[in-house]
């Protein structure tokens, strides 16, 4: 065991005492950036709700990194943001992170929440099968592919699990009856519950994929989706009540997508936006983002409009609708709220807390000490391993995981439900982020957190920037160098001790753990 | 529960402070279908507590439970000389003298069987009571303990309802489609070192000084939870750093804390991480804990040199788990904690004496032997029988899903009862008629 070499007593020099101007927001009232500030703020008007101040440069680089990559900034990108000078370095940073590999992980994962990519059951798509629709989903997201046509894929595509990816859409569900298929098609596109409507339309709805057949080839688990060949046209109903009649040789399933993607169809648009919104603010316009009816409204509704709008008169362009509401002051508000209504964040007048996912928070765990992790899928035999530098939000199948995953609430993916995802605190999960030999070991033996002691060791208030830096993504206030100054004098802990109790309350504090 | 009578995963908050605070959860959400409220009240049975003696790899019913001298060597190898027990007429192996003196306490099933012979199928159906292959994960015993004599249904503990010692068993022992909550709480750490390091409960190398500066020091760098400590989450973070310190710091963590018990108490127990794994499962019994799984990990999957394991293993078997009954039975506790013992499936009769098994067993789903004690289980019995070579059943099969059901009827669970689940299928707590899961009836010979 090395000693560290410096004194903590060096800090105390350093740690004057001053008042603590928050770190976490600007001051002064947010200006509107865009129209969705302006739609946003009237509203607030209206509601007599204070809008939080403008984020600090701190909390947006943390958090923006958080929504858009599920990944922590490092200490060099957060000290080299904070140091830049010029008036866009939001907005630059935004495009930047949207081009990252990371950035499509993140959102693969979250669409593969939704579309159940699993290989063991209860959906049964085989490990190759869900490799390959994980494969494609990423990198649909990774070139923007038009959502329209995302979706076209989705639902018209035919051939082999294997060879054509899409297809697995059709297998990735519990049952696969019509009216099973036409429910999962209403909650991935249409934000919709299908159950919740009338009988009569969900019927009518499933005729559009009543012709679906599933084959076996002489591949072992290889599935063919077609379609079953018909002699008589079908006279079929859309959703809004439409008539369609659909030739025997004709796809009914094309029929149902081209009703949908019309940028006029009022379920399609509304829905990712509504979606992305949900994603990105932690609450839908409509809530729950994918329970969207007549009889649960949105909370702005010309705000919904505008989203749909600018999503579909923009060729579906997915990207764009992230790069127009992270550049809002609406998205970049303060965690801090300047009202006291409880309905405050509801309305979108403050950012609200949001425990990390579970694959983010390993992920950042893992970034900040330099560890790994394993993640293992036991069935089917021979069993599935992946590498120690595996990263949790770019696991390809929901049947890979590990203990910490499912402890932390990572999704099933049984539903596609959003409230599959668990990311409510839990007793347990405190415990094992306080006291496990998983977490202490990670904190006090990573070989990244142990090299940033040794490389700051003579020099205290560098280890604290450093340390801050890492895993907050900020410089501490001189109220928290006097913490810990204080800490580092009276504890039992001495040395590079102290220095590990630091990150270890870092690591357990409100600010790591939520998205703020 | 949304009105369509769908399950909302989010209707299921209940955490152990729900409990704690007296709110009594049986929530409407808990209802499917407006059918059977799965948790409310929690009926009275005999039981109140399960430790399941979890046989990882299946041991040979032949050099366990069932001996079959008789049948030649062949199939009984070595192990020829079976003894009496204090029950006339019935004989078990050998090597477990001490068992042989309680089987008064225990009764044995000689009959159990579903034609199984993979593990991990084999421990879902002996877990669960059903079919694997299916389109939904049923939750193992433990997870429908805890969903039904856990936080919903009284229990008050800080120690969570379902314990495993000490490595998970993975996904065939879990939750299911139940919420996550009713997962085991898998202890981790080895009861026989000198401090048994319970994940999260106890980090060795942390002294409870350097634990109490840490909390303080949490409190103090937490500077976004102080000027947020109106807000529900901040909230909610902070009675979960109660509850957490409740366990590292309070009184409940110390239910692990072995050094509480005397020396000739652990001895006899025997200083092995199943002996010790015993005596901390008796403490959590004292405690309340309704469920408790000893995953035993003792080389019972005997490919090879199944004799040689067997003389290595079952004295330390009959060590700890002949002091778990008897302690349990001298303080009163063996009528209110159910025992029970068994692996995936047996092994196959006859040795394989060539290479390179020299002597081994192959796994054997035709027949296979539990045990059971206490908790309302009647002792001395034995039920059923296999034939003359143990190869088959010859009398009264005894399915899973029948001892499962005669474990929870002890336990006062409603086998008819929904458990819930998250698309709203209509799912019971044992498999109805028509579900295709062969039964052939609760174990009334020994209720």
């Amino acid at each position: 065991m090395w000693k560290l070499l410096f004194s903590w007593v060096l800090l105390a020099a350093t740690a004057t005492a001053a008042g603590s101007p928050s770190v976490f927001e600007t001051p002064g009232a947010p200006a509107p950036r865009n129209h969705i500030d302006e739609l946003v703020f009237s509203h607030l008007k209206q509601l007599g709700i204070q809008p939080a101040g403008l984020s600090s440069d701190a909390v947006f680089l943390r958090r923006v990194y958080l929504d858009t990559t599920g990944t922590l900034p490092t200490a060099g990108e957060a000290s080299e943001f904070l140091a830049d000078a010029s008036a866009d370095k939001r907005a630059v940073l935004i495009d930047r992170l949207l081009e990252r590999p990371e950035f499509a992980d993140y959102q693969a994962m979250r669409w593969s929440d939704l579309l159940r990519v699993k290989a063991e059951f209860p959906i049964n798509l085989w490990p190759n099968a869900a490799q390959a629709y994980y494969h494609w989903l990423r990198n649909a997201i990774r070139e923007n592919l038009p959502y329209d046509e995302f979706a076209r894929h989705l639902l018209t595509d035919s051939g082999s699990n294997f060879r054509q990816p899409p297809v697995n859409f059709h297998r990735a569900m519990q049952n696969r009856q019509p009216q099973a298929i036409a429910q999962a098609v209403a909650l991935a596109f249409m934000g919709a519950r299908a159950d919740k409507w009338p009988k009569q339309r969900l019927a009518d709805m499933a005729q559009f994929f009543s012709r679906v057949q599933y084959k076996a080839t002489g591949e072992w688990k290889e599935e063919i989706v077609q379609l079953a060949p018909a002699t008589t046209p079908l006279a079929a109903t859309l959703p809004d009540g439409t008539a369609a009649r659909i030739a025997p040789e004709a796809d009914p399933r094309e029929a149902f997508a081209a009703w949908l993607i019309e940028p006029k169809n009022p379920w399609f648009a509304r829905a990712e936006a509504n979606r992305v919104w949900a994603w990105l603010l932690g609450r839908g316009i409509v809530e729950e983002p994918d329970d969207i009816r007549d009889d649960n409204p949105p909370e702005n509704p010309e705000l919904l409009a505008y989203l749909s709008q600018e999503l579909s008169g923009a060729k579906f362009d997915v990207r764009r609708l992230y790069r127009l509401i992270l550049n809002s002051s609406t998205y970049q508000l303060s965690p801090v709220p300047r009202d006291s209504n409880p309905d405050a964040a509801a309305h979108f007048a403050c950012y609200p807390l949001r425990r990390l996912d579970a694959e983010v928070l390993i992920d950042a765990l893992n970034q900040i000490t330099g560890t790994g992790e394993n993640y293992s899928s036991a069935i089917p035999e021979p069993y599935t391993w992946m590498p120690d530098d595996q990263r949790a939000i770019a696991l390809p199948d929901g049947s890979i995981t590990s203990s910490f995953l499912e402890l932390f609430g990572r999704p099933a993916r049984d539903t596609g439900l959003e409230a599959e995802r668990n990311n409510r605190i839990s007793d347990d999960q405190r415990l094992h982020m306080l006291n496990s030999s998983h977490v202490l070991n990670k904190i006090g033996q990573g070989p990244a957190m142990q090299a940033l002691i040794r490389a700051n060791a003579r020099n205290p208030r560098e280890l604290v920037n450093q340390l801050y830096l890492t895993i907050l993504s900020r410089y501490p206030s001189p109220e928290e160098l006097r913490t810990v100054t204080e800490h580092s004098r009276t504890a039992t802990a001495k040395g590079a001790a102290a220095a590990v109790d630091l990150a270890w309350a870092l690591i357990n504090s409100t600010e790591f753990l939520y998205r703020h | 529960m949304s009105e369509n009578g769908k399950f909302d995963f989010r209707m299921l908050p209940l955490t152990r402070r729900d409990a704690l605070r007296g709110a009594m959860f049986v929530s409407a959400g808990l209802m499917l279908g407006g059918k059977l409220p799965a948790v409310a009240a929690p009926a009275a049975g005999k039981a109140k507590s399960v430790i399941q003696i979890w046989m990882w790899g299946g041991p040979a019913h032949l050099d366990t439970f069932d001996p079959k001298p008789e049948a030649g060597s062949d199939y009984c190898g070595p192990l020829d000389k079976p003894i009496e027990t204090n029950v006339s007429g019935i004989r078990i192996c050998e090597l477990l003298p001490l068992l042989a003196k309680q089987a008064d306490k225990y009764s044995l099933i000689r009959s159990m069987t579903h034609g199984v012979y993979a593990h991990e199928t084999a421990s879902y159906t002996v877990q669960t009571g059903r079919n694997s292959g299916g389109r939904d994960v049923y939750p193992s015993a433990g997870a429908v303990v805890s969903l039904f004599k856990g936080y919903g249904a009284g229990y008050k503990g800080l120690i969570p309802p379902y314990i495993v010692l000490t490595e998970p068993q993975g996904r065939f022992s879990e939750a299911g489609f139940l919420e996550s909550k009713y997962k085991p709480f898998a202890t981790g750490g080895d009861p026989a070192q000198a401090k048994f390091a319970v994940e999260g409960v106890v980090a060795p190398g942390v002294t409870e000084q350097r634990q109490k500066e840490r909390r303080a020091y949490l409190r103090q760098m937490d500077t976004l939870g102080r000027i947020l400590a109106g807000d529900k989450s901040v909230k909610a973070f902070n009675d979960t750093e109660e509850q957490a310190y409740e366990l590292i710091l309070g009184d409940a963590g110390k239910v692990f804390d072995l050094s509480q018990e005397k020396d000739d108490v652990r001895d006899r127990y025997g200083r092995t991480t199943f002996g010790q794994s015993c005596l901390v499962a008796r403490r959590l019994v004292e405690r309340g804990v309704p469920y408790i799984t000893i995953n035993y990990r003792g080389d019972w999957d005997t490919h090879k040199q199944n004799f040689q394991t067997m003389r290595r293993r079952l004295p330390e078997m009959d060590k700890g788990m002949s002091s778990l009954i008897q302690d349990l039975s001298d303080r009163g506790l063996l009528s209110s904690t159910i025992v029970w013992w068994n692996g995936e499936f047996g092994r196959s009769p006859k040795v394989m004496w060539e290479a390179p098994w020299n002597g081994g067993r192959n796994h054997w789903g035709a027949v296979f032997s539990a045990l059971v004690a206490g908790g309302g289980f009647k002792g001395g019995h034995v039920v059923g029988a296999s034939d003359e070579r143990g190869e088959e059943v010859k009398d009264r099969p005894v399915y899973p899903a029948d001892l499962l059901a005669s474990m929870y009827e002890l336990l006062g669970i409603d086998t008819e009862a929904r458990l819930p689940h998250p698309t709203g299928l209509d799912t019971r707590v044992i498999p109805l008629a028509g579900e295709g899961v062969k039964m052939a009836g609760r174990l009334k010979e020994i209720l």
